[in-house]
């Protein structure tokens, strides 16, 4: 198993740009570890976490009939508590009949499609934000795990390409705070490894539970670069490559981060 | 989406001192945010909140839009005897939500 | 009051997304009289004199507990207590929260008994910039004691665009 993953890290390093190192694995910290006392008691205490009322939401999604086929994501998969439990933590993953990698929200909604004949929730909205948290929930404390199969590896490399380019108006890319400095203070506040093991999360700045995807539109205006819309190939990548580069962190869906 | 979670113990002694945890949804919206042209988006906010044991009332909070949204409000009282705990969260725009939890005290 | 020393204080936060809004889209001019004026110490001291009206403030009994440096103004934890055995006869009525330079200076303002059993409270607020929070107990015997702190608020480094 650390094989594999050693070659497929050699593999990596082979073909991407000239960039800074990764974070040696046994470096890794949670943004979790990048928060003050009283941010962490707000993860860790479920009746003071605000992403809480999104879960109990979703709850309630996870039983409701709906679509033209009339069925609910119990009717096909029972207790999500047993039937759940692991999903979250290995996705983004590959999609066979699309030939590409889908993120959990996509998941969810090609269920919809085919087998519940619902249309799709909309990126971001209220109800697909809650069956991400109550899905990832049943997966939170398991360690992150990316399939590492060969179908994945040209969309794991543009992932890592997109993370190691310098981009946007401050000509900044990604590894060069999250690989290169973090630790270090970039406007009064610590600067984290960036890894995402907490996702569906309330931000204090969104006042909201909102998905990995809407963080990295985040970091890409922040560095003057152009934003992807929700959806699209390249943050899919991104989130599996920031997924893959978080392997073996326990989840902690759903998160609070400031 | 007007949830609220309570964390309150489902047991206690007489005499305890117990504390008693609060979250609802709210978006608390101060009334001091401007939209994109600048206009600012009315306030809308919970504005009272009440909680009575067995009825009476034993702790009452005003809120004002310096609370943050989806409000977290803890207290504690004496648990004096079994019964129900009553929570009443009132606001702007006729918000109203109610929550209840039963303790019994030995 | 208010109206008098209407001085158009732009907070850190204010000043930033402004400049994101400009260097990313041509034209988003925000209306600055839309923007309402920070609260003054003088109407923060007008509002506490609302609730304790000539009475002087002591300090002490009651302790303000909040995070010295604030990773985001949007959700501050805060909680206030005080000392007071919460008997029939001695016992905090009433916990009040104001803040220096928000747009409004009220927080919240609590109702407590001897039913109470601890005279704590926990909520989370809202802080535009770095400034000083002052609670107030009301205590059975009319008297009034009070607590002030000065918080550090900084801001997220990537703010959300539009």
């Amino acid at each position: 198993m650390i094989a594999a993953a050693a070659l497929f890290l050699i593999a990596l390093a082979c073909t991407g740009t000239a960039s800074a190192a990764e974070i040696p694995l046994a470096e890794r910290k949670s943004d979790y570890e990048f928060m003050g006392r009283e941010t962490r008691t707000m993860q860790d205490d479920d009746t003071a976490n605000p992403a809480t009322l999104w879960v109990l939401d979703g709850e309630t999604l996870w039983q409701r009939k709906d679509g033209s086929a009339g069925k609910s994501c119990a009717d096909c998969h029972g207790d999500a508590r047993t039937s759940m439990k692991g999903v979250a933590a290995r996705y983004p993953a590959f999609d066979a009949a699309r030939g590409r990698p889908v993120n959990l929200e996509e998941r969810i909604n090609i269920c919809r499609a085919e087998k519940q004949q619902a249309t799709p929730l909309p990126f971001e909205s209220k109800e697909l934000l809650a069956l991400a948290a109550y899905v990832g929930r049943q997966s939170r404390g398991m360690p992150i795990e990316i399939a590492e199969d060969a179908r994945i590896k040209p969309f794991l490399q543009a992932g890592r390409d997109l993370f190691t380019a310098r981009q946007g108006q401050l000509n900044l890319s990604c590894a060069q705070c999250h690989d290169d400095n973090w630790g270090q203070k970039l406007a009064g506040a610590p600067i984290p490894q960036g890894h995402p093991t907490g996702y569906p999360l309330y931000r204090l700045e969104w006042q909201t539970l909102g998905s990995l995807q809407r963080r990295l539109r985040n970091c890409l205006f922040g560095i003057r670069a152009v934003s992807y819309p929700y959806g699209a190939p390249e943050l899919v990548n991104l989130e599996l490559y920031l997924m893959w580069r978080a392997r073996r962190m326990p989840l902690e869906t759903p998160a609070v981060r400031p | 989406m007007a949830r609220a979670l309570i964390n309150a113990p489902a047991k206690a002694k007489r005499g305890d001192v117990i504390e008693i945890k609060t979250l609802i949804s709210h978006v608390m919206e101060t009334g001091f945010r401007p939209d994109n042209t600048g206009k600012p988006i009315p306030r809308d906010i919970i504005t009272d909140f009440i909680c009575k044991y067995n009825g009476e009332e034993i702790f009452r909070a005003e809120l004002f839009p310096a609370i943050a949204a989806n409000p977290f409000l803890t207290f504690f009282t004496v648990a004096t005897e079994s019964g129900t705990l009553n929570f009443e969260w009132t606001g702007d725009n006729g918000f109203s939500a109610t929550e209840s939890v039963n303790i019994a005290v030995e | 009051m208010n109206d008098d020393d209407r001085v158009v204080q732009r907070t850190r936060r204010r000043f930033l997304v402004e400049t994101a809004a400009l260097a990313s889209a041509a034209g988003m001019g925000l209306a600055l009289d839309a923007i309402p004026a920070p609260a003054t110490p003088a109407s923060m001291r007008a509002a506490i004199r609302k609730v304790v009206g000539e009475a002087p403030l002591n300090k002490g009994k009651i302790k303000i507990d909040v995070p010295a440096l604030i990773e985001n103004g949007n959700a501050v934890p805060l909680t206030v207590s005080c000392e007071s055995p919460m008997t029939e006869s001695d016992h905090v009525k009433a916990i009040h929260v104001f803040t220096e330079k928000n747009p409004q200076p009220n927080v919240i303002g609590v109702q407590l008994g001897p039913r109470a059993g601890r005279a704590s409270v926990s909520t989370r607020i809202r802080l535009a910039d770095t400034q000083k929070i002052i609670a107030l107990a009301q205590m059975s015997d009319g008297s009034f004691w009070s607590d002030e702190v000065e918080v550090v608020v900084t801001l997220a480094a990537c703010l959300e665009g539009t």
